[in-house]
């Protein structure tokens, strides 16, 4: 969008608007589509406990009461602090966070008939479910409007690279698995990174949101290409180098794809100059080409995606089991609880959708993916419907965000891409991706809660200025 | 911004639609080839976690296989309580190995999901019953089982009894066998140090040399060429020359009888009196007489070269050769040359002869049964066919009974006085084939049946290497005592 902003001089311009519909029908609707999921979700509990121990679970009244509470909970804040706030997207994500819970019961259940020793992961995911819920409600809470993030731009965005860093140091820094990104804080650990995230979406939708006036100025023509000052392709630069610091220094390879594809695509969004985008992609190449090179754990990650079945048992042995468990799961699936979750490395995190498609099959991943899409697409739409720059950038960044995440690491287990972990947000056993999760959900809320400026942002298209 | 935004929004769309198609081909198009990947552990486990039905011998006593559960994780530990004596007809359900023998060929019964019991599956599912394996009735009867491993004593050979009216097999004998519990060792690196150890023996116990070892039928093979020549209107009372040595045609070589001289006088010999002293030179002249067009026409309607035993995976097919010249149809039609038969064949021409002629089909399996004794599937005595063929008469009955006389004969005063039971007519013939290696003991067969009328039981015997005779072993000494044991254990039931 080349064009410069104008004030609109003639009210509501020319496009009739539908008034919005009262908040209270809003609110309402989002109630009982939380009572649907609180629903499916104790049903799928329900389902469990009758496939592994022919039994209704004994705890289903407590926890039913609690899903139930938080749920309302939420609701309530919503409704009190938010009320025009949008109505899909508090019960999609509470559906998949509940369904992750019981995911996560599942695969407890599957690791103890196999190892015989009491495991119990989705207790805890519970208790940071609760966790989630009050972040979620603190922000409803605490942030009335989100443009005050605007203001503290700076201080947001550095927050972000310390807490980036953080796993870098010594001590405090845990290196699991081959990637350096937790926080050993003693009492429990954390990922820093998950929030990170937000507040670098939060940075960069200001950053653009002020800039993108002059990053927008094309003086320079290559072909049919209108080319923006070289020096404009200063920030992209930098977001780049820092993915590739985090690669280099954590060796997070989702994460550090996840950094500069939501910069590169935010940038696209903020300009529209399709030149952020080719030059984005060459940076990618360039960088990608620069791992596989150098760092023997990417390369070997390209190769198992190229063929996992080379070292089945050995280096590709994550991938061929997770591919093995889809298979067994078919189109129907083997239902919850008839799985072998056990038998997928890491199922209770990166793997989790791979247990998915085991125990709902096609069918059921299938329609797992299309609750992220409708949360993706929401928020999406809210960014189109939000009436400031700042909000509308800060939105569609989280959409962004969100997608590359459910695309990198579902196209990872399932053998589409090569494999670079990563949460399968609000499913994945971990508490600093779900808390960061419902801080995303509670921010575009807040988003799509904000009242419409007193003029439209866009005016009617051809009107002078 | 808006319309990168909705660009940005399909291409985000885009991601998922490739995330879609993806699933779609790892869940349904990839789906059966990953389940069978031999790499996939989990169809293992899912295979332990079903109870296998039981097997149980004809008298529906005795468990030849049966599961028990472990607490380990692979549920379900398959056990034969008899061991190496049913080794061959069980076979094992082995962790690296897979399964053999009727564990193999039987594998959907076992494991409850043949297509009978699909009504009584889903019916399982419904009501959130686990599902559970079928029961196998067997046809073995284990005193001719025990009978027939006695006499084989460890003896690398094999023996196979059959019911010549129904096709039912008694006993399928061969050794030396194995401990199938061994093999199915949850213990994979215990159960491969067994593997080893068997796959290293010379005698190679793992080996059924019942369906699945051929060798050169030697004489008892004299039973398909009289067939043969009967049939082409030869009549038991027709004289033969008896040389001392029969010249061949084409070639130097020639084909001599037993110990060097002529049958009887010297002089002519009848076609009956030729089979009582297993003459070679008179069955070898009656194959070029009847051409080995003839002799290959009654040997497939024998069922020879077609699988003889559906019930069990890939038996070996006996061979009748394409295409002989003379000099060889002469060898073949006394069973040596090309021609090579397993016992289970050779059993089955006995038995045929015994039937009037009618060949019946082979069987392990009476029938499949479920938990409760309902019967699921039934597998009843029935003529048996062989592909290519218009009928099961193997032979006319007029052909059948002749020959019977002629192998009553063979036991009374022949060469295979050593099957003789008494007060039963035994009707028999016996085999002594050239060694499979150059300088090795001779082959000694029998092929035979009792009673001689209405017949009880058929059976084949074969010992490798002389069965420990040596050289001058025959199938009169060696292999006739052995099948009279099993003969006489049939009876005695």
């Amino acid at each position: 969008m080349a064009r410069t902003r104008r004030r609109d001089r003639h009210g509501t311009g020319r496009r009739e608007r539908t008034p919005p519909p009262p908040t209270r029908r809003i609110r309402n609707r989002e109630l009982g589509l939380l009572v649907l999921a609180v629903v499916l979700i104790l049903l799928a509990y329900v389902n469990l406990g009758l496939a592994t121990q022919e039994a209704i679970p004994e705890d289903l009244a407590v926890y039913g009461t609690a899903l139930a509470g938080l749920g309302l909970l939420a609701h309530l804040c919503v409704r009190r602090f938010a009320p025009a706030a949008d109505p899909l997207l508090l019960p999609l994500a509470f559906l998949v966070n509940g369904l992750g819970v019981v995911m996560v019961r599942s695969i407890d259940l599957s690791l103890q008939t196999a190892r015989g020793t009491e495991v119990a992961f989705a207790p805890q995911q519970a208790m940071w479910t609760l966790v989630a819920v009050l972040a979620f409600c603190a922000v409803i809470v605490g942030l009335r409007d989100h443009r005050v993030l605007d203001g503290y731009r700076y201080l947001i965005g550095v927050g972000a690279i310390v807490l980036l860093l953080l796993p870098s140091l010594p001590i405090i820094g845990q290196e699991v698995n081959g990637a350096r990104i937790w926080l050993n804080l003693g009492v429990f650990s954390f990922q820093p990174g998950e929030l990170a995230k937000i507040g670098l979406a939060v940075f960069f939708a200001s950053y653009l949101a002020q800039n993108r006036q002059l990053l927008q100025t094309a003086t320079n023509r290559i072909g049919p290409l209108r080319m923006p000052p070289l020096r404009s392709f200063g920030p992209i630069a930098a977001v780049w180098a820092a993915s590739l610091l985090v690669l280099i220094n954590q060796r997070d390879l989702g994460l550090s794809l996840l950094l500069f594809g939501m910069f590169v695509l935010l940038l696209y969004v903020a300009t529209e100059r399709v030149a952020y985008l080719l030059g984005g992609s060459v940076l990618f190449v360039i960088g990608a080409v620069f791992a596989y090179q150098t760092f023997d754990h990417f390369r070997q990650r390209v190769e198992i995606w190229q063929d996992p079945f080379a070292d089945a048992s050995g280096a590709g042995f994550q991938i061929v089991q997770s591919l093995f468990a889809m298979a067994d799961g078919g189109l129907f699936g083997v239902g919850w609880g008839g799985g072998r979750p056990d038998m997928i490395p890491f199922s209770r995190t990166d793997f989790i959708f791979s247990a998915f498609a085991e125990e709902l099959g096609l069918l059921g991943a299938t329609a797992l993916l299309l609750v992220y899409l409708l949360l993706v697409g929401r928020i999406f739409a809210i960014a189109v419907r939000c009436r400031d720059e700042f909000g509308t950038l800060l939105a569609a960044c989280l959409a962004i965000v969100f997608s590359l995440q459910v695309f990198v690491i579902v196209g990872g287990v399932t053998g589409l891409i090569p494999l670079s972990g990563m949460t399968l947000p609000f499913a994945s056993y971990g508490g600093s991706a779900l808390v960061s999760n419902y801080l995303l959900i509670a921010l575009v809320l807040r988003v799509s809660a904000a009242p419409a400026p007193a003029r439209p942002r866009r005016p009617a298209e051809g009107v002078p200025s | 911004m808006t319309r990168a935004l909705r660009r940005t929004a399909v291409a985000m769309l885009l991601l998922f639609g490739a995330l879609f198609l993806n699933l779609n081909y790892v869940q349904v198009v990839q789906s059966d080839d990953l389940s069978e990947d031999p790499r996939n552990s989990r169809t293992l486990l899912r295979e332990y976690e079903v109870a296998r039905g039981l097997m149980l011998a004809g008298d529906d006593e005795t468990v030849l296989a049966e599961s028990e559960e472990t607490d380990g994780q692979l549920r379900f530990q398959r056990n034969y309580p008899e061991g190496a004596d049913y080794a061959h007809i069980t076979g094992y359900v082995a962790v690296n190995y897979g399964l053999a023998e009727l564990e193999q060929s039987f594998n959907d019964e076992l494991a409850g999901r043949a297509q009978e019991a699909f009504g009584r599956n889903v019916a399982d599912i419904l009501a959130g019953r686990e599902r559970s394996g079928d029961d196998l009735a067997l046809t073995i009867d284990p005193t001719v089982q025990r009978a027939a491993l006695d006499a084989l004593d460890g003896r690398p050979g094999a023996a196979v009894a059959i019911e010549p009216s129904t096709g039912a097999i008694l006993a399928l004998a061969s050794t030396p066998t194995f401990d199938p519990n061994r093999l199915a060792d949850h213990d994979r690196a215990a159960a491969a140090e067994v593997w080893e150890e068997l796959n290293d023996d010379p005698d190679n116990p793992l080996r059924n040399r019942a369906v699945r070892e051929w060798w050169p039928p030697g004489s008892t093979f004299k039973l398909v060429t009289a067939a043969a020549g009967l049939e082409e209107g030869i009549s038991p009372s027709d004289a033969y020359d008896d040389p001392a040595q029969l010249e061949l045609p084409q070639t130097t070589a020639t084909i001599s009888n037993f110990g060097g001289g002529p049958c009887l006088d010297g002089d002519e010999i009848a076609v009956d009196e030729a089979m009582v002293v297993s003459c070679n030179t008179t069955f070898a002249e009656m194959a070029m007489e009847v051409g080995d067009d003839a002799v290959r026409e009654q040997a497939e309607r024998f069922g020879f070269n077609a699988a003889p035993l559906e019930q069990l995976a890939n038996p070996l097919a006996s061979r009748f050769p394409e295409e002989l010249n003379e000099p060889q149809t002469a060898q073949t039609g006394i069973g040596e040359f090309d021609v090579r038969a397993t016992p289970l064949q050779i059993a089955q021409v006995a038995a045929a002869i015994g039937n009037s002629g009618v060949l019946m089909e082979p069987r392990l399996v009476e029938a499949v049964r479920d938990e409760r004794g309902e019967t699921l599937a039934q597998h009843p005595a029935q003529p048996y066919t062989p592909p290519g063929q218009d009928g099961s008469q193997a032979v006319s009955t007029q052909t059948a009974s002749a020959l019977r006389a002629m192998m009553v004969d063979a036991v009374d005063e022949g060469t295979g006085t050593n099957a003789a039971i008494s007060g039963v007519d035994v009707a028999g013939k016996t085999g002594t084939a050239q060694s499979r290696e150059d300088g090795g003991a001779p082959t000694p067969w029998f092929a035979g049946f009792a009673p001689a009328t209405n017949p009880e039981v058929a059976v084949a015997v074969v010992l490798e290497d002389g069965g420990g005779a040596g050289a001058g072993a025959t199938g009169g000494s060696v292999a006739a005592p052995v099948a009279r044991t099993i003969m006489e254990a049939a009876l005695s039931e």
